[in-house]
């Protein structure tokens, strides 16, 4: 009963501020409806008992990429500028292209045979940690190594671009 | 050793027994957000008289002296000043950012004070995963600092909230990779009541060796640096910016930058405690069995303020004896010294634990 509500409570926050954030024209505005609709869903993490997943949510997301939002949106010029509508038949066309994806990915979400499963694996993080570095049946040592590869590769480029000279 | 959870428990069972479950839930909710609250606000009003009588004992004064006893009321009668005061902005602000910002900043403490372990069964939130939520909610409150600064328009906020923001995403890293990590290998959990009952046998801080005192040393630093206080404090250096991200904000909105300065400090603290002390268990010395006993008999939440105090202690000392550090100096400190420092310790504990070394 009351996770029920909980659940009704922060699904309302996420539906309301992420519409806000993509129809608000203040930048700074949508930034932070964007950080709430973040948080809202590491409340929905929380509500299901899966604390590892709700404070990375909280750390990556809120903590992490907001932050540097913030930060690119505090250098960008004309911050206060209003942005300009796009003209209507891109509008026309946006809307209708929505409303069929939302109906095809609602209708998915009705006709699934969703399982009902336990929410007690993966909670400790030893187990997480296990997991990351088993390269037997299940183990996730692919994925976690290659996106490790793919971080190495960002933070290379991110240091090639600050280094450059500016050559006038 | 005091079971806080048969005193918690019992008022559990005498409220189920008065009215039904979901009556009960509510009131507990609202017992226990009370008890927070008044600790939150409690911890402000002590700790700000205690660091102005702090200062006057290392400048030779005598500090506020005037309202009370030696001064001690001196906060109560700044907070009513501070809740009388008209709410003043500066032009063309946008209001609801302007107006949320303080909120973020004592939210994310009020949070943080869930999952800290006061004694025995005596924790709000006991989360398997508490270090990584105190990382993750701290993390926020820097969202509520740039906030502050940009939405005042004024370009003094803005240079103060920057510096603020660029400060404690720098620092968050040593803190939480090297620091925290540490002793998260040794206790094998992150979990802090698991953190706290692996220390039975000695503190972490002695029993695990240079590498555990290496980190010590860089949490505390990096703790003050989080809390944005001297010699950190380049964000409301007031000699160049007035007060940093908070010059616009006036009456109860400042006093909520105010209050979460002084109980981040606090957290700081208590997780300095928490992981590196002990926590609330008490100071045993291997061998004295008599003096082991007694110190027993002192409960848990005693153990764990003192241990607190004397960690704040620190904190204030460092603010009234070193000089404040230049923000280029502050981020070589952090990116060049005390993160590579802080990943060869990381190395050299699991190096330590894989050993078994710990004694």
């Amino acid at each position: 009963m009351g996770a029920q509500i909980m659940f009704y409570i922060l699904a309302i926050i996420i539906l309301v501020f992420s519409f806000l954030a993509v129809t608000s024209s203040k930048v700074m505005r949508a930034t932070m409806y964007l950080l709430f609709t973040l948080i809202a869903t590491g409340g929905l993490y929380f509500l299901i008992d899966y604390n590892f997943m709700a404070s990375v949510q909280l750390i990556v997301y809120a903590g992490g990429i907001v932050a540097l939002i913030i930060f690119a949106v505090m250098l960008t010029e004309k911050i206060e500028a209003k942005i300009a509508l796009p003209d209507k038949t891109k509008m026309i066309f946006a809307g209708l292209l929505s409303i069929v994806g939302s109906i095809v990915t609602i209708y998915i979400l009705l006709s699934h045979p969703f399982k009902e499963s336990s929410n007690d694996i993966g909670q400790t993080v030893s187990v997480i940690g296990e997991n990351l570095l088993n390269y037997g049946e299940g183990g996730f040592v692919l994925p976690f190594e290659l996106v490790s590869i793919l971080l190495l590769a960002s933070l290379i480029a991110a240091i090639v671009i600050a280094k450059r000279k500016f050559d006038n | 050793m005091y079971d806080f959870s048969k005193m918690t428990g019992a008022i559990h069972e005498w409220l189920s027994s008065l009215m039904p479950s979901i009556l009960v839930t509510t009131i507990e909710w609202v017992l226990i957000g009370v008890v927070f609250l008044a600790l939150f606000a409690i911890l402000g009003l002590v700790l700000v008289i205690l660091e102005r009588k702090i200062a006057g004992f290392f400048q030779f004064r005598l500090g506020p002296n005037r309202v009370g006893p030696y001064g001690m009321f001196q906060t109560v009668a700044d907070t009513v000043k501070l809740l009388l005061k008209e709410l003043v902005s500066t032009n063309k602000v946008d209001k609801f950012l302007y107006n949320v910002a303080p909120f973020f900043v004592i939210i994310a403490p009020l949070m943080i004070m869930a999952v800290i372990p006061y004694g025995f069964g005596l924790t709000a939130y006991d989360i398997n995963v508490g270090l990584l939520f105190v990382m993750a909610v701290s993390s926020i409150g820097v969202v509520g600092i740039l906030l502050a600064g940009w939405s005042s328009n004024n370009k003094y906020s803005l240079i103060g909230a920057m510096r603020s923001g660029a400060v404690i995403i720098s620092y968050e890293l040593s803190m939480g990779l090297s620091a925290l990590l540490a002793i998260v290998l040794l206790a094998g959990s992150l979990n802090l009541n698991d953190i706290v009952m692996s220390q039975q046998a000695g503190w972490w801080l002695f029993r695990g060796h240079i590498p555990a005192i290496i980190a010590f040393v860089i949490y505390i630093i990096t703790g003050t640096a989080e809390t944005n206080r001297v010699p950190f404090d380049l964000t409301e250096a007031e000699s160049e910016l007035g007060a940093g991200y908070h010059a616009e904000y006036s009456g109860i909105k400042f006093a909520f930058f105010f209050l979460s300065e002084f109980v981040n400090m606090f957290i700081i603290s208590a997780l300095a405690v928490t992981i590196f002390l002990g926590g609330w268990l008490p100071f045993h010395i291997p061998g004295w069995e008599g003096f082991n006993n007694s110190m027993n008999y002192i409960p848990g939440p005693v153990w764990f303020f003192l241990k607190t105090g004397v960690i704040i202690f620190l904190l204030m000392w460092f603010r009234w004896t070193f000089p404040r550090l230049r923000i280029d100096q502050i981020l070589t400190l952090e990116w060049k010294y005390l993160l590579p420092i802080s990943l060869l310790n990381l190395v050299l504990m699991a190096f330590v634990v894989m050993m078994g070394w710990v004694f």
